[in-house]
């Protein structure tokens, strides 16, 4: 056995593993953490796959900015396990048997022997100066500019629906109006009050 | 080493979509920088802009290209669904105005992220690879899910949205799980290499095997998209939980681009294992039909009533698709149409009841409608009649001409069902009517809206009526179409 193919079973058994735990934790912190163990090894079956660049995209951007978000929020949000629990066991046998559905479907489809090396061809490896990201680009920008300017409509999207779901114009907003504050003068702040000291003595 | 042709001219096939998101980029900015001093703005810039987009679209009929290497293709089918969609939306906008004006929902937001959802539905029309189809699609529900979030304050719409916006991801997750296995066995996202693929005569049966493995999850995800009973749990909550004219616009123009979703995916590109789909639509038609028929005669809410005759209509339009001939699919596509007439006018009437601090959507809502306004009342009964199958309106016709194509092509026991279903649907259709003409109610019902949605909500009455009249244009248009 080649080393990459030992590899290739380290990394795959890690993911398959990894996304198993995550699906059974009972501690969502936990999971989100296996969901970033799930996340590498799948960056170290691209980077076997010669896929560099989108094994480093995923790390930084999955691994790097989503879940730390995830993270922030399972934080914030403070989920009571119990009722969770409660549902998970209620649903178990359904979601059991729909398990074994599927996987014994999968199983069919992928011992019909369509995705065998017979009828797919091993992809050739590159040299050492093999540009990815060069590669990359030049399809993105070609072959799909189409299909990568609807992506950036779909994002687009996201930003004005988070602006219109969370932004608020009145309240909690706190702007500063700057040529209110230099104009400003001192009696504005301040009232001086002339208060008789007897007079006070005597409320008191 | 690149040897990519880009020809300019090309461009001048995807003007309506170019023109779009051009526009779309300019209302967003001007909403923020002249929407205060200049009020209505956006919302005629809106309407301008799909009104042009619609121009631009019509103007391409007859012609055919693919572009974008095979990511974009324009047919006749193609641009008649864009022309159709943008007088659709532009009507469903008109209605809208008047409920967010008299519930304070007055937007620009509301708009662009109308016009945009319009532009995903455009990309799924046009779409000529399974990415372009899944990013149209994601688009267009994103859109969506924000619209129908928009009314902030209120519980129901933020639970409707969210209930959509997680089911909706399940679904994405089942159609892209199918285009991975299509691609896994035809090696090819375009749908003219599925196409030839799927039709080849030395299939072998491990690859049929694989290719129906795809199709099943595909044919899931166009199913929840429409609506469609076993994967319709979302459609009464969100009928109901989201704002009218959100729920008028969700009901309308979304399901033409279903349909178009359909016809790209199912006929143009897996025509060749039209047999099987054929069963699998089967079920899903009869069970829409019954389950859409019975639940809704337990209704008091008007909105979930018509998410339950949406269902069954549904189930009428996938019949059209069962059958596997041309004139089959253009009778579901004469369906899809008459239904979004019929349904846009049964939300405008809705709406015209709204005013001021009152949310019309109560069946009990429409007592004595036909003594304070008869007008209105007569077109709500217009659309009742019609949605019910009573000729000469043009929904009889709409559901004579599917049962016509399922007869002839030997699925007499499905006819019948959808006939006895259809009859059992006619009760609460009635009710309605029965509502408006018969009951009485002390409150007194004022319409308070605006002259131009009177005028577009009557014209769009009559059309139900007139376009009855006369169905054998629209339906050697829509044939023409396949």
């Amino acid at each position: 056995m080649e080393f990459s193919s030992i590899l290739f079973y380290v990394f795959g058994f890690c993911l398959v593993a990894s996304s198993a735990m995550l699906v059974i934790a009972r501690n969502t912190l936990k999971a989100a953490m296996l969901l970033i163990l799930s996340f590498f090894s799948v960056a170290s079956l691209w980077l076997l796959l010669e896929a560099e660049f989108l094994a480093i995209t995923l790390i930084l951007v999955y691994v790097g900015a989503v879940m730390v978000l995830f993270l922030f929020v399972i934080k914030m949000l403070n989920i009571d396990q119990s009722t969770i629990r409660a549902k998970f066991t209620t649903y178990l046998p359904l979601g059991i048997f729909i398990s074994i559905v599927v996987i014994a479907q999968i199983a069919l489809v992928l011992s019909a022997g369509q995705f065998d090396l017979e009828n797919v061809e091993e992809p050739t490896r590159h040299v050492a100066g093999y540009s990815n990201i060069t590669e990359l680009a030049t399809d993105l920008y070609t072959t799909y500019v189409y299909p990568f300017e609807l992506a950036a409509v779909l994002l687009l999207i996201a930003i004005i629906a988070a602006i219109t779901l969370v932004h608020r114009k009145d309240s909690r907003s706190k702007k500063q109006n700057i040529s209110e504050q230099i104009s400003v003068q001192a009696s504005d702040r301040m009232r001086l009050a002339s208060i008789s000291s007897t007079k006070s003595k005597e409320t008191k | 080493m690149i040897d990519y042709q880009f020809n300019t001219a090309d461009l001048f096939f995807a003007l309506p979509e170019l023109f779009m998101v051009a526009a779309i980029a300019l209302i967003l900015l001007l909403d923020l920088f002249v929407s205060e001093r200049f009020q209505n703005l956006t919302y005629y810039l809106t309407q301008s802009t799909l009104a042009i987009t619609g121009y631009f679209a019509f103007n391409l009929i007859g012609e055919s290209a693919v572009i974008f290497d095979g990511t974009f293709v324009l047919d006749t089918i193609g641009s008649y669904f864009k022309v159709f969609m943008m007088i659709f939306s532009i009507v469903a906008l008109v209605y809208s105005r008047h409920y967010l004006s008299v519930h304070n929902l007055l937007k620009g937001e509301y708009f662009i992220l109308s016009l945009l959802s319009v532009f995903g539905m455009m990309v799924m029309v046009s779409a000529h690879s399974m990415l372009t189809i899944y990013l149209g699609l994601e688009i267009m529900s994103l859109s969506l899910y924000t619209l129908i979030a928009i009314a902030r304050d209120r519980a129901v719409a933020i639970e409707a949205a969210l209930k959509y916006f997680v089911l909706g991801a399940i679904a994405s997750g089942l159609l892209l799980y199918g285009m991975s296995m299509i691609y896994g066995i035809t090696g090819s996202l375009d749908i003219g290499q599925i196409a030839a693929f799927a039709t080849g005569a030395n299939l072998i049966s491990e690859q049929v095997l694989i290719l129906n493995f795809g199709l099943v999850f595909l044919v899931i995800g166009i199913a929840f998209k429409f609506g469609a009973v076993p994967f319709h749990m979302w459609v009464p909550d969100v009928y109901q939980g989201a704002p009218t004219s959100v729920t008028m616009f969700l009901s309308t123009v979304p399901k033409i681009a279903a349909t178009a979703m359909l016809v790209r995916l199912l006929i143009d590109g897996l025509g060749g294992l039209q047999a099987y789909w054929a069963d699998l639509f089967m079920i899903l038609a009869i069970l829409s039909i019954g389950l859409g028929s019975l639940v809704a005669l337990m209704q008091t809410n008007i909105k979930r009533l018509l998410a339950y005759s949406t269902i069954s209509h549904i189930g009428f339009i996938l019949l059209g698709f069962i059958t596997g001939v041309v004139e089959g699919y253009g009778a579901a596509a004469f369906y899809v149409l008459a239904y979004v007439l019929m349904s846009l006018t049964a939300f405008g009437t809705i709406i015209v009841l709204n005013k001021q601090g009152f949310e019309a959507d109560q069946i009990v809502d429409f007592r004595g409608l036909s003594k304070h306004s008869p007008w209105f009342a007569l077109i709500m009964l217009f659309v009742m009649l019609s949605m019910a199958g009573v000729p000469p309106f043009i929904g009889f016709y709409s559901k004579l001409f599917i049962l016509q194509q399922v007869i002839s092509a030997g699925y007499i026991y499905l006819a019948v069902a959808a006939v006895v279903f259809a009859v059992i649907s006619a009760y609460y259709y009635l009710q309605i009517i029965k509502t408006m003409y018969f009951d009485d109610t002390e409150k007194e019902v004022t319409v308070t809206a605006p002259m131009d949605m009177r005028i577009i909500l009557s014209i769009n009455g009559a059309l139900i009526l007139v376009l009855g009249l006369m169905p054998s244009y629209w339906m050697e248009l829509a044939i023409s179409l396949f």
